[in-house]
């Protein structure tokens, strides 16, 4: 299929030009835009930013290949990136994400026949303190997950319900001993 | 040295104010008193360079982990020659055990905008951004809003509060890349490219973004300094550990009863951090290792943590650092091979693959540690892992091959047991 950008989009990347002296620090915003509107930046959508930017296709390519948050190929509708790191690690992050492939159906990096969910393990997302969680296609963190949360998280996005924000509140200090 | 009151310190970072976010809730409880001052208070602050000096004076040493002198590295700023000059502000946070400059983003972010501001003044520096991790998309959007309540109340723009000087302020999102919390390579990613460290010298302050004069500060670092500037370095420099000094964002995980973020002086005792500020081991468990600030920071096994505290002399008298204080605390059934071979695996996914030792190196660390994990390694192997950290450190262009080789180095050292625990019997003969 041939991929263009909307005129709301055009218009959005030629305010992002403003905020820089030069084209190319728009490349990653630009590439954000893209995977907002066709879900994913494989080779056509960067050989559009490039066009659009009128920066080498090299460069686009260089650029998305190096961030692990561009999907590079088409993913599920819903992604969800389980932490493993350190302290998901230490608080039961593989457990999870071993539930995930058992419920799902799946490995780790694959996407379910449906297309519903790709599930993937991903580096430290910066949660440490609310392990294990997960991040649902680049946007909410799911924390503090359980098996009946993962559960309740699944059925809701099967409905349709994206996750709210979920604001942990600061730690009280009159708790402190 | 005595300990800091810490039970009685009154947070200023992040203090329990109801919806501090708001511009309006900042500047009742004296938000943006600092940045009047500086920009307008000809008398107290005659030129840029006073407010360097007080900032300088106050020893701020960098939140992100490297700890220099934050007023310091202002001071490295060449004179202003009409060009544009910048100040790019990390909000990369993605060292394992790091949480806190979020807790800055959600719950204060003015007093980051206020502090950044003032060190735009304080270098002559024209425009700001703030590199927030892409992952980090709900802070994103909190302070694309923070910054906009503060363009529309004058303290960002062109003639700040009459001051003539023009200030824009603008967030960049990465897009998923350890690396990009180094401070060059950040810079490659706001200049729109592949997050490759940059060869210093030069350094940013002489050729930064765009070859222009930069200044890279952690964003808990910029936090500070609106405080400094009310209520004065002697105020900074009293709080907390002597050369250290200063409220730290501690951000506490692992099996603890409490985790989460705390502000309280530096030079806190690790133990009471663990025990009453987190309030202890999850199960009741035992205390059997901790990270002091973040995954590079090398581990300390609970047998040398009586008498330490969180400050940067303490911590290095058991050979590990203060990184980001971000503490991962482990207990007695903490498998210490499992540990290192993750933190060995997220370098070797990190590394940018610029520089061979690194590259090469992080994926050896890994092999090896998943060959002795699997139960498949032998003794000789650990010395093997021992000496690749050698020829690893210190010959990067970036700190990456360090913070790789220092937790394997010191993970191994102080828990050799566990690991020849895990090495199969070795075949060869003995001489």
């Amino acid at each position: 299929m041939a991929y263009e950008f909307t005129k709301e989009d055009l218009e959005e990347i030629e305010k992002l030009k403003t905020k820089y002296p030069e084209v190319t620090p728009v490349t990653l915003p630009a590439l954000w835009i893209a995977q907002n509107r066709f879900g994913h930046v494989n080779s056509e959508v960067q050989k559009l930013v490039a066009k659009t930017l009128d920066l080498p296709e090299a460069h686009v390519h260089g650029v998305a290949t190096f961030y692990t948050q561009y999907y590079k190929e088409e993913k599920g509708k819903h992604v969800l990136d389980v932490c493993t790191c350190l302290s998901c690690q230490l608080c039961g992050g593989y457990d999870i994400l071993n539930y995930l492939e058992d419920k799902l159906g799946i490995k780790k990096g694959e996407t379910t026949d449906d297309g519903m969910f790709t599930l993937n393990e991903v580096e430290c997302l910066g949660a440490c303190g609310y392990a294990p969680m997960l991040q649902v296609t680049n946007d909410k963190y799911v924390n503090h997950l359980t098996e009946e949360k993962v559960d309740k998280l699944i059925e809701s996005l099967k409905n349709g319900e994206q996750p709210e924000y979920e604001k942990i509140g600061m730690p009280r200090r009159n708790n402190i001993k | 040295m005595s300990k800091p009151d810490w039970k009685n310190f009154e947070p200023v970072l992040i203090p329990d104010i109801p919806d501090l976010d708001q511009i309006k809730n900042y500047e009742k409880n004296g938000g943006y008193s600092a940045l009047k001052s500086v920009f307008t208070d000809n008398d107290k602050w005659p030129d840029s360079k006073s407010v360097i000096n007080e900032v300088k004076e106050a020893n701020i040493r960098g939140r992100g982990g490297a700890g220099f002198n934050a007023g310091l590295k202002w001071s490295f700023m060449p004179p202003a020659d009409g060009g544009p000059r910048y100040l790019a502000c990390n909000g990369d946070e993605s060292e394992p055990g790091t949480f806190k400059d979020r807790k800055i983003f959600e719950y204060n972010p003015h007093i980051f905008i206020e502090g950044a501001l003032i060190a735009a003044y304080a270098m002559e520096i024209t425009t700001i951004y703030v590199y927030i991790r892409g992952e980090y998309k709900s802070y994103i959007d909190m302070m694309e809003e923070a910054i906009q309540d503060a363009y529309d109340a004058g303290y960002i723009g062109k003639d700040i509060l009459g001051s003539g000087r023009d200030i824009e302020f603008y967030v960049h999102s990465g897009a998923g890349a350890y690396i990009c919390g180094e401070e060059t390579s950040m810079l490659e990613s706001l200049e729109g490219k592949r997050g490759y460290p940059r060869v210093k010298p030069p350094f940013p302050a002489q050729k930064g973004l765009w070859g222009r004069p930069t200044t890279i500060n952690n964003i808990e670092t910029l936090a500070h300094v609106p405080a400094v500037i009310n209520r004065g370095a002697e105020w900074f420099k009293g709080v907390g550990a002597k050369n250290h000094p200063g409220p730290v964002l501690y951000g506490i995980s692992g099996h603890v009863n409490r985790p989460g973020v705390y502000e309280l002086p530096s030079g806190v005792p690790v133990l009471d951090l663990i025990h009453n500020v987190a309030q202890g081991i999850k199960g009741g468990k035992e205390l059997k290792a901790v990270i002091p600030g973040g995954s590079s920071t090398p581990v300390l096994r609970a047998d040398q943590l009586d008498g330490i505290t969180m400050d940067s002399d303490s911590l290095r008298t058991v050979g590990t650092m203060m990184g980001t204080a971000g503490m991962v605390v482990m207990d007695e059934d903490t498998d210490m091979v499992d540990v290192l071979w993750r933190i060995a695996h997220f370098y070797h996914h990190e590394s940018c693959g610029q520089c061979t030792p690194c590259r090469e190196g992080t994926g050896w660390l890994e092999k090896i540690l998943l060959k002795i994990k699997n139960g498949e390694g032998e003794v000789k192997d650990l010395d093997l892992l021992l000496d690749l950290t050698t020829q690893m450190e210190g010959r990067t262009i970036c700190a990456l091959a360090d913070a790789a080789a220092w937790p394997v180095r010191h993970t191994i050292n102080r828990f050799r047991d566990e690991f020849e625990a895990r090495c199969k019997k070795s075949v060869h003969a003995l001489a």
